[in-house]
């Protein structure tokens, strides 16, 4: 591994937070409560409850911790199976250990989550829990990536995000963001994939192929190397990171507000999304609630947005699999539906709409008609589409059993989203944990046997109709009267004829550009549904306008790290359509 | 024919009576008919993009010349101005000969199919002509298995063998289908295979799973969608002509859809009666057409363009329906459905013609 | 017509220059080193036969060369020398200790080749069309007499002049039972080699399906859990 010869031993000098508010989440009593019934529950010495916190949360000794995940999991009340995420944060010169370790996990049983947090060193290695979780593998191997984390027992403990050659772990805080590194190709070593398979003793030389990071089916800059023996998937290995841009670590340098048109290129598929779930976790540190008429607007964005990306994903991959008609029926509905997102703030595809507290600007006077239009129309397209491609032999055939995934492996890697439901587990953040309002709505999850690229596919149509299910309900609702975003000078800009005219909402504005918004210091985990799982932005608050801590929990980097399993044993071309299958946002997977 | 003869033969009076009958009027009609083939089959491109756009709900090329009609001279003339680029560590000799390869059995086999009513439109009539048909056709995948390997690059490689296996399977399916016919019509001959169907039906009403496997193994023989495995662009980027560019790509480009006319054609002929409009010997028939004089014969050429067009336009219609299958399930479909179908349809066909031989004396 | 061993002009100019492309592509088939090269040789080997049977007359023969020769056999063989990437071969002496002894062999056995062949009687050149027609029977009608028994059989015959119809008549009515056995020969080798070849697809090979790949489901059952709508 590599060692930071030329590290820059900055010491961190942010600016001194000044809001020292502690952070108290909403129901604080009852999470306690539940926190220490579990902590009875494991009944161990070196786990200790940590109250005040908007998830039941743990310290757990760093040589314990593979023992308290495996309980968590196996416990017959508890059963933890969900491995939801796993990072690191970094406070230098803490006694007690320079970095947290913070693990995430969720029971379908209790819908309930848990947080355990590992104090650790630089030169102190945390077990690996990929004996009991394997979702786990990638999440390990970032949290050595970025913060040079050791974990004993980690097979593969190599850089994921970053270039071999880079030096130093770049979500230090005392690592350099304007060093520079010469990278090249020269000394990295060659990916070779493990042999799995094998099939029979074979005559034919194995060859291995290289797809991507440029190839017309990785739609984005995924890598794929997989060793044939002639048709025949052998061994695979994926890597990534080629579109990796240190989101996080941009947005330790950048005010609440500003961090917003970043989360635009995570799954830019569906763009609002992304917006929506940042600036409610935002909001949650705040404990401030968008006034509904902002709510309503974002809801029915979110839940078209939905659908555009379920177009695309399918649009995508039945191209793979050589449909060229049915991408051309998908994308004109997806046409329409940026339209209506452009009617609302100008821009299409990263539209940065959502602001902490609210919308940019109101949605326009007709918002209500186009979405009425856009809800009849788009059944049609859904039905022509699910027509062209289910009632098609060739297509069936291509798709049914093929890349196909257990329901326990499937929890064990952390899928979530549309890949989890094509294997019957009926698990949606929308149902599981409401947001926006969605428990007011009626909608199903749709959920499918067999977990191959023919379930995700029938899931996704169906999602769809969900989708517009809500959406019919929404627009019989109506548009909700009022502001589109909080009256809280400390959060939301006060509109410009006021700044123009008033001493007060000059300095209000002066203070909200200069110093940002300060949440209390505390930290907080909010989720949503995203195009393709759990999308969830777990943010640290140290007071100060620049969040200390972004985290974002990709729902592609989860679902792709089993991939290279899924298509061992398979062909070159059931690869292609497990991978497009499988809606991997090179946005979202790199960040 | 019969008319003009006299008067282009006092042309050539110097060259022998054989020498004007088996050269001269052959290689003229064989430069007209190259010319006109290789309009046809630029013109086929422009056809493809303009119809699969009007089936995606999209426009196509419409910006050079009328309805971008220009567009098959524009693509041309772009291919020629590229710049032509040798990939590091290829077979230089085979890199090279590769594209020619596929193009010469492509338009050679135009000199065995008539295109109209004989003898003007028929350039040779071969007594073997549907035997060398298939010899030529057969030799056209070398170009592509030779451009896979000389590219050096494992994709071309992949595409290549692909290719290779493709052709070579669909092969048999491709010669087992016209057999039926052969049996019905007792003759090589396209002219004569025509003849028999004028006389009594067309071919695809006894021959309807011979037609079916023809129709399906023409379509694999060419590489066309729903069997473009060899050029799938979302596994094998672009298969056999990945690293090729500029005419040495437009070659491959070439030879694929002379040999998708060349399938049309032999379709129409073998299956739908070629250039007559007849049954029972009633209708436009051959000698109908002849009597007529060069109205007669220029409407034999006409229905005989009409009905290859349509299945020029079935090639298109295929590639806007469906997806493309994968290779195992290319080739269980040749070897465990297509050449046993085959096979009991011989079998059934011998049958049938024996039992009405036999009940007929 | 007078002597149908001498070719005249055109003819013997094609036989001249065919021949040589093939005599001398198929010396490179043995002596190019890399393997693709060889096998392209040989293809030109086969193309020239095949036009030199062509240029004889039996187009059949030829058309049937290109078929099966170029267009299937020598596909298969370039699909495996690409298959299995063999790589150039190694550089050896051509010329070894044994070699001259080898070009003795040669010689003699082209002298006693010479010396039989000389002494047969050639038979009618093929490429006279007359040799082409063979008389088919067409009908066998008995003769009966007045009283019920056949006296002779009257056989209608028709000449026919297409070669490709006598092949036919050659290996189905006057070899056939040749031709069958033959054929059957040819099926114990295919049924042989694919028994030799056969993989071994036994219970190792449900093993080997990672349990991590989920089983199949039936689409009935897929489509009814599908909810909602």
């Amino acid at each position: 591994m590599s060692t930071p010869t030329r590290f820059s031993s900055m010491p961190y000098t942010g600016p001194a937070p000044t809001n020292r508010s502690p952070y108290i989440p909403k129901g604080v009593d009852a999470i306690d409560k539940r926190g220490e019934e579990i902590e009875a529950k494991i009944a161990a010495p070196y786990v200790t409850s940590v109250p005040g916190q908007d998830l039941p949360t743990f310290i757990v000794e760093r040589e314990k911790i593979v023992e308290v995940l495996r309980k968590l999991k196996e416990d017959t009340e508890l059963r933890f199976e969900l491995p939801v995420d796993l990072f690191g944060v970094d406070y230098p010169r803490r006694p007690e250990g320079r970095f947290d370790v913070v693990y995430q996990l969720y029971s379908f049983k209790n819908n309930e989550r848990v947080r355990l947090v590992v104090h650790t060193d630089e030169d102190k290695a945390v077990p690996s829990s990929l004996p009991v979780f394997q979702g786990f593998d990638w999440f390990e191997r970032e949290a050595w990536d970025m913060y040079g984390i050791k974990f004993d027992g980690h097979y593969n403990l190599r850089r994921i995000l970053t270039h071999e050659m880079f030096q130093g772990h770049a979500l230090r805080k005392d690592y350099d963001p304007a060093q520079r590194w010469l990278l090249t190709e020269k000394d990295v070593a060659k990916i070779v994939p493990v042999v799995e398979h094998h099939p029979e003793d074979s005559d034919f030389e194995q060859v291995t192929l290289n797809l991507g990071p440029s190839h017309p089916a990785t739609h984005g800059t995924l890598r794929i190397v997989v060793t044939l023996d002639g048709e025949r998937i052998i061994g695979a290995d994926t890597e990534i990171g080629y579109l990796h841009r240190c989101f996080e670590k941009m947005s330790e340098t950048h005010t609440y507000q500003q961090v917003i048109p970043f989360t635009d290129r995570l799954n830019y598929c569906s763009a609002i999304i992304n917006n929506v779930g940042y600036c409610m976790a935002v909001e949650k540190l705040l404990g401030i609630e968008a006034p509904p008429r902002a709510q309503y607007i974002r809801l029915v964005l979110s839940e078209f947005m939905r659908i555009a990306d379920h177009l695309v994903c399918i649009a995508t991959n039945v191209l793979d699999m050589g449909a060229l008609t049915n991408f051309w029926y998908l994308f004109q509905p997806r046409e329409e539906i940026y339209q209506l997102v452009e009617a609302c703030c100008g821009a299409r595809l990263l539209p940065t709409y959502t602001r902490v507290g609210g919308l940019s600007v109101d949605a326009p006077a007709n918002f209500l008609d186009m979405a009425k239009t856009l809800v009849k129309k788009l059944p049609k397209h859904i039905d022509d589409a699910e027509k062209l491609l289910l009632r098609n032999r060739i297509f069936l055939q291509r798709v049914e059993g093929v890349g196909a995934i257990t329901r326990e492996s499937a929890i064990n890697h952390g899928y979530t989203g549309p890949c989890l439901r094509a294997t019957g587990v009926a698990y949606d953040v929308r149902k599981a944990h409401p947001y926006m309002g969605y428990e007011t709505y009626d909608f199903d999850i749709p959920v499918a046997e067999g977990g191959d690229t023919l379930a995700r596919t029938l899931v996704r149509l169906e999602e769809m109709r969900q989708s517009l299910r809500i959406l019919r309900q929404a627009i019989d609702r109506g548009l909700p009267a009022g502001p589109v975003i909080v009256d809280d000078p400390y959060v939301a800009l006060p509109p410009k004829e006021k700044v123009y005219n008033e001493m007060e909402s000059l300095i209000y504005h002066f203070k909200l550009i200069m110093h940002g918004i300060q949440p209390p210091v505390g930290e907080t985990y909010f989720q949503v549904e995203g195009g393709n799982g759990e999308l969830g932005f777990h943010l640290v608050s140290d007071g100060s306008k620049n969040p200390y801590r972004v985290r974002v929990r990709p729902p592609c980097f989860a679902v792709y790290q089993a991939f290279r399993k899924m298509i061992v044993g398979q062909t070159i071309a059931d690869a292609i359509a497990t991978l497009g299958s499988l809606n991997i946002i090179a946005g979202e997977l790199d960040r | 024919m019969s008319a003009t003869l006299p008067v282009v033969a006092s042309l050539f009076g110097s060259i022998p009576e054989p020498m004007v009958q088996w050269v001269v009027w052959p290689t003229i009609k064989f430069v007209i008919a190259f010319a006109i083939i290789m309009g046809i089959v630029a013109f086929t491109t422009l056809v493809e993009r303009r119809v699969l756009g009007f089936m995606q709900a999209r426009l196509g090329p419409n910006r050079v010349g009328p309805q971008g009609i220009l567009q098959f001279v524009a693509d041309p003339i772009k291919l020629l101005l590229k710049e032509d680029i040798v990939p590091a560590g290829a077979q230089k000799a085979a890199y090279f000969i590769a594209p020619m390869l596929p193009i010469i059995p492509a338009f050679l086999v135009f000199c065995l199919i008539p295109f109209g009513p004989p003898p003007t439109f028929a350039i040779t009539d071969v007594n073997v002509g549907l035997l060398l048909i298939l010899a030529l056709t057969s030799t056209g995948v070398y170009g592509i298995i030779l451009g896979g390997w000389a590219s050096n690059n494992k994709f071309s490689l992949l595409g290549g063998l692909r290719s290779a296996a493709q052709m070579v399977s669909y092969e048999v399916p491709f010669g087992l289908s016209i057999v039926g016919v052969l049996m019905l019509s007792g003759s090589l001959s396209l002219v004569e295979i025509v003849h028999r169907q004028e006389l009594g039906v067309w071919n695809v009403l006894p021959q309807l799973v011979g037609c079916f496997i023809f129709l399906v193994a023409m379509t694999a023989e060419v590489n066309r969608a729903p069997f473009d495995l060899p050029e799938a662009e979302s596994e094998l980027v672009a298969g056999f002509h990945t690293e090729y560019s500029g005419m040495k790509f437009a070659f491959f480009f070439l030879a694929e859809y002379a040999s998708m006319l060349v399938n049309a054609c032999l379709i129409v002929i073998l299956f739908f009666g070629g250039w007559t409009l007849a049954i029972a010997g009633k209708g436009l028939t051959t000698e109908t057409m002849q009597t007529m004089g060069w109205l007669g014969l220029s409407l034999g050429f006409l229905i005989f363009a009409a009905k290859v067009a349509f299945f020029m336009i079935l090639y298109i219609w295929f590639r806007g329906t469906f997806p493309r299958y994968r290779f195992d399930q290319l080739m269980e479909l040749g070897w465990k459905w297509m050449i046993p179908l085959a096979l009991v349809n011989i079998v059934v066909t011998g049958i049938v013609i024996l039992l009405v031989r036999n009940g007929g004396a | 017509m007078t002597d149908p061993l001498m070719l005249t002009g055109v003819s013997l100019a094609l036989f001249v220059i065919v021949g040589a492309i093939a005599v001398a592509s198929s010396i490179l088939v043995v002596s190019m080193r890399n393997p693709v090269h060889s096998a392209l040789f040989l293809l030109l080997t086969f193309l020239c036969v095949a036009i030199l049977f062509v240029s004889m007359g039996a187009e059949f023969v030829g058309a049937v060369q290109v078929l099966v020769y170029a267009g299937g056999i020598m596909v298969l063989f370039l699909f495996v020398v690409m298959l299995i990437n063999v790589k150039a071969l190694p550089k050896e002496k051509v010329f070894t200790a044994t070699s001259m002894m080898g070009v003795l062999m040669g010689v003699l056995l082209f002298i006693i080749l010479a010396i039989i062949l000389a002494s047969g009687t050639w038979a009618p050149a093929v490429n006279a069309p007359e040799n082409l027609r063979t008389a088919v029977v067409v009908k066998t009608t008995p003769v009966v007499d007045a009283g019920g028994a056949t006296i002779q059989t009257e056989t209608v015959t028709r000449d026919v002049v297409g070669n490709a119809e006598a092949v036919g008549m050659a290996l189905y009515r006057d070899y056939l039972v040749p031709f069958e056995v033959a054929s059957l020969f040819l099926l114990v080798a295919m049924v042989g080699a694919i028994v030799i070849g056969k993989r071994e697809l036994d219970a190792s090979e449900e093993e080997a399906i990672p349990e991590f790949i989920a089983k199949k489901v039936s689409d009935e059952d897929r489509l009814k859990e599908v909810t909602g709508a």
